[in-house]
């Protein structure tokens, strides 16, 4: 057999003192042929990106490679030098980033990006330069190259920008490519197109892959093989199809079981409820400008209409700027709309004001997208959860009391109640954010992407919590998502949305068997790892 | 886990305290800069105790001594002792020595009260600037009208305005610097305010009051702290520069500047009257400034990123 591309051997990186574990990588090996996408496989933490950062050379500077080594077609790595290293770099082995807005250098055109590759790597003259990235903006299906090559990162669309970052990494032709969560911050549908372009080209010019990524979807998508990393150890590896089909280890089986799976569960609830919210018409612009600059209207939500009964979840679907989570602010009244009405339990809310409008935030309550940024780091999580009910006169003591239960009601142990939220995790921060929005015993709860920033196995912990509470308190749940798998687990009811507007809506298990409307298809369509059922459990 | 006792509570708020000081005690210029300030401090708080003598006694008999001879003095007292001038006496025979320990006092209290009165205003009214719309157009161009105008001149306009006093020096010096301060705490405001949490804490219907002095301003403190210490170092400049002009407290009142601007006259012939005070008050900026910058190490999070999330 022919030599790898890339091929790791016993690779171990050790963490500075003081850190969580000794070694972010431990014993690592793995091999990735030409024209193959192995698909390294972790959750956050788990070191898959450590691994990406020993072969390209980019480690920080206080985490060292201790052991193994790192091959590049036959080349040891770890012993290059700089110069050797950066001559590989962009012409041997290229990368494709997360976020491909701060990837991008800001001040410089896209096409002056691309160019620069070209000009340290060949002796080719400026025109002739000029053709090849040309050529490459057409082979990664820019649209209007000419205008692309002028164009600065900003005028770009996400997706746009990552077909710049990937025409980039493969204009040189390179032997392995690395793309470190490419498509994470990117929409479902760009997603699609994204994996796609990657996976045509790379067949096309026998490019060796390494796709790091979270995503079960994603694996089942355009993996030939996969290995799984867990806190920094390789627990399994070998061909997808097998892999995903028969996972040998635990940690796997696990993981795999936790990918919401795509098919509706829960039947839509009886007609007969009491409507307990109700939109209509509900619209919110946000104009910018002032008295210098010309003014610039957003109809971020334009004339939304829906109602929740009492006990029911609601599910909010879209993409990145289809206004979802403008909705779920204007429900709240944490921002004000510029027409349409709310009504809550038959009672119009919108012309509320003063104190009446502050008497609403006992009835509605958030649980907001990032737990880390959603918590005071200043303010133990006890007074997080007590400062709600005493804003509305509950005693001290009481508020305690009730915080105590909460803690047992979001498993998490009372004295919880006295640390700081940096010493907690991503899902315990978010059980903590549950607690907070319940201590003021709600009526509906609104989760805006509350699982979208945890890793697949806490999500699980987190929506099944939900669930739980909210049959035992009878809440109504309007639960906000861009994950069509979450919605399909927990909603009885959705609202797509696009551009502001709601495109569709009904019971989960008919939007999602037969949708309506052309956008709603595209979604489903563009759900990484649609063919493959997961959480077979 | 059983439910903490509060005497827990108060252990982990300590040890959050403990920790904080352990890592100042590691940054080298918060040690330095501390410990010098605290040596200036000390001794112009215990000036009498440390050989010094009436610092506006006149003796034209021991006038121009250099630094280190030793004559007989006689205080308003009429008690007659023999005494060292460790730096010598300016043109009025007063010992150098016991003024810049005296003078010390004014710089200090001086660089203290600005920057505590400074910070005050300024905090306050950045922190309505940052989180009232409405006002804050009408609040930066006040401000901005401020900063138009060189903070010397400006001070120098307050104390001819007022009469000369430790208090109208304080105020002339402070409000030059308070736009600095708005600007900073405005700022800092309009970023913490985009903050879930901050959201969060209006959505449990936080007052904005308590949400301003709960959620926002501990957040914004750290670097408005820093900013302090910065304030207090220019205001001991400033101070000193009113003085030296003749602008500042009245002669009569020791202080570094006055010292200066009384040497000046005869400088080519007596330095040390001079090179004292202005040793004093150059090592006393330097230790805040360095403070200041072990301070903004050590408590700014973008200077600090292991800190920020313990692993």
């Amino acid at each position: 057999m022919s030599e790898p591309v890339l091929r790791i051997e016993g690779l171990t990186v050790a963490l500075p003192a003081g850190g969580d574990r000794r070694y972010a990588v431990e014993n690592v090996g793995l091999e990735v042929a030409a024209g193959e996408i192995l698909c390294l496989l972790g959750e956050s933490g788990s070191g898959k990106s450590i691994i990406a950062q020993a072969a390209m050379g980019l480690l920080p500077p206080n985490v060292k490679p201790v052991a193994g080594r790192v091959f590049l077609s036959g080349e040891e790595l770890l012993a290059a030098d700089a110069r050797r290293l950066r001559a590989l770099r962009g012409a041997r082995m290229s990368m494709v980033f997360q976020e491909p807005m701060t990837a991008l250098n800001p001040v410089m055109s896209c096409g002056a990006q691309v160019d620069e590759l070209l000009r340290a790597h060949t002796g080719l003259t400026p025109l002739e330069r000029r053709q090849r990235v040309l050529r490459m903006f057409e082979q990664v299906r820019l649209p209007d190259p000419e205008r692309i090559h002028s164009a600065y990162p900003h005028q770009l669309s996400g997706g746009q920008r990552q077909r710049i970052m990937i025409a980039m990494a493969l204009i040189l032709k390179p032997a392995l490519l690395i793309a470190d969560e490419p498509t994470t911050a990117l929409d479902v549908t760009t997603q699609a197109e994204i994996l796609r372009l990657i996976t045509e080209l790379c067949r096309e010019n026998g490019t060796a892959v390494l796709f790091i990524t979270h995503d079960f979807g994603v694996v089942a998508e355009i993996a030939d093989r996969v290995a799984v990393l867990r806190l920094g150890e390789l627990v399994e590896s070998g061909a997808a199809k097998t892999l995903l089909a028969a996972p040998r280890h635990e940690y796997t089986r696990v993981l795999l079981a936790a990918v919401p799976k795509l098919a509706p569960r829960k039947p839509p609830i009886d007609e007969g409820r009491v409507v307990q919210l109700r939109a209509s018409g509900l619209t919110k612009i946000f104009e910018s400008g002032g008295w210098f600059v010309r003014r610039h209207a957003v109809r971020a939500a334009d004339g939304v209409e829906f109602e929740v009964r009492l006990g029911e979840t609601l599910g909010i679907v879209g993409e990145s700027g289809s206004g979802k989570s403008t909705v779920a602010r204007l429900l709240g009244r944490l921002i004000e709309p510029s027409a349409g009405e709310i009504e809550l339990d038959g009672e119009p809310i919108t012309g509320y004001a003063g104190d009446r409008a502050r008497q609403l935030r006992r009835r509605i309550q958030f649980v907001f997208q990032d737990p880390y940024r959603s918590l005071n780091p200043r303010r133990t999580v006890g007074a997080a959860i007590v400062e709600g009910p005493m804003n509305f006169g509950v005693p001290r003591q009481e508020a305690r009391a009730r915080a105590v239960e909460l803690m047992d009601l979001v498993r998490l142990s009372p004295g919880a109640l006295e640390r700081y939220p940096h010493e907690f995790s991503g899902g315990q921060r978010q059980r903590v954010c549950i607690a907070r929005a319940l201590a003021m015993r709600p009526e509906v709860l609104i989760a805006d992407e509350a699982v979208s920033a945890l890793d697949v196995s806490v999500q699980t912990q987190i929506l099944s919590l939900l669930e739980d509470i909210q049959q035992r308190l009878r809440l109504t749940l309007i639960f906000i998502t861009h994950d069509l798998r979450v919605a399909a687990q927990i909603c009885n009811r959705v609202v797509v949305m696009q551009r502001g507007r709601v495109v569709e809506q009904g019971p989960v298990r008919e939007v999602f068997a037969h949708p309506r409307h052309e956008y709603t298809r595209a979604l489903l369509d563009a759900a990484p790892g649609r063919s493959f059922a997961f959480g077979k459990s | 886990m059983d439910a903490m006792h509060p005497s827990e509570l108060a252990i982990s708020s300590d040890a959050r305290l403990a920790a904080l000081v352990r890592r100042l005690a590691r940054n080298p210029s918060v040690v330095l800069g501390g410990a010098v300030l605290a040596l200036l401090a000390l001794a112009s708080a215990a000036a009498p105790l440390l050989g010094t003598v009436d610092p506006t006694l006149l003796d034209p008999v021991n006038r121009d001594l250099l630094p280190g001879a030793s004559a007989r003095v006689t205080a308003l007292t009429g008690e007659s002792f023999r005494h060292t001038f460790w730096m010598g006496t300016d043109s009025f025979g007063r010992d150098i020595y016991s003024r810049v320990l005296y003078g010390g006092r004014v710089s200090l209290s001086v660089g203290l009260a600005v920057a505590a009165l400074s910070l005050a205003i300024g905090v306050g009214v950045g922190l309505v600037a940052g989180y009232v719309r409405a006002l804050d157009g009408v609040v930066m161009r006040a401000m901005d009208g401020l900063m138009a105008i060189p903070g010397v001149l400006l001070a120098i306009a307050l104390v001819a305005l007022w009469r000369a006093s430790l208090l109208t020096v304080v105020a002339a010096i402070a409000i030059p610097e308070i736009p600095r301060v708005v600007r900073l705490a405005r700022s800092l405001v309009l970023t913490i305010r985009e903050e879930p949490y901050v959201e969060a804490a209006i959505s449990v219907g936080t007052p904005t009051g308590a949400l301003l002095l709960r959620h926002v301003l501990p957040n914004a403190a750290a670097p408005l702290i820093v900013q302090g210490t910065y304030v207090c170092a220019s205001a001991i400049l400033i101070e000193s520069i009113l003085s030296f002009l003749g602008a500042g407290l009245p002669t009569d009142v020791p202080t570094w500047g006055n010292i200066m601007a009384e040497g000046r006259l005869q400088f080519t012939a007596y330095p040390h009257n001079v090179f004292f005070p202005g040793v004093f008050l150059a090592l006393t900026v330097l230790a805040v400034n360095m403070l200041g910058d072990g301070l903004r190490d050590t408590l700014d999070p973008k200077f600090n990123r292991r800190g920020d999330r313990p692993a």
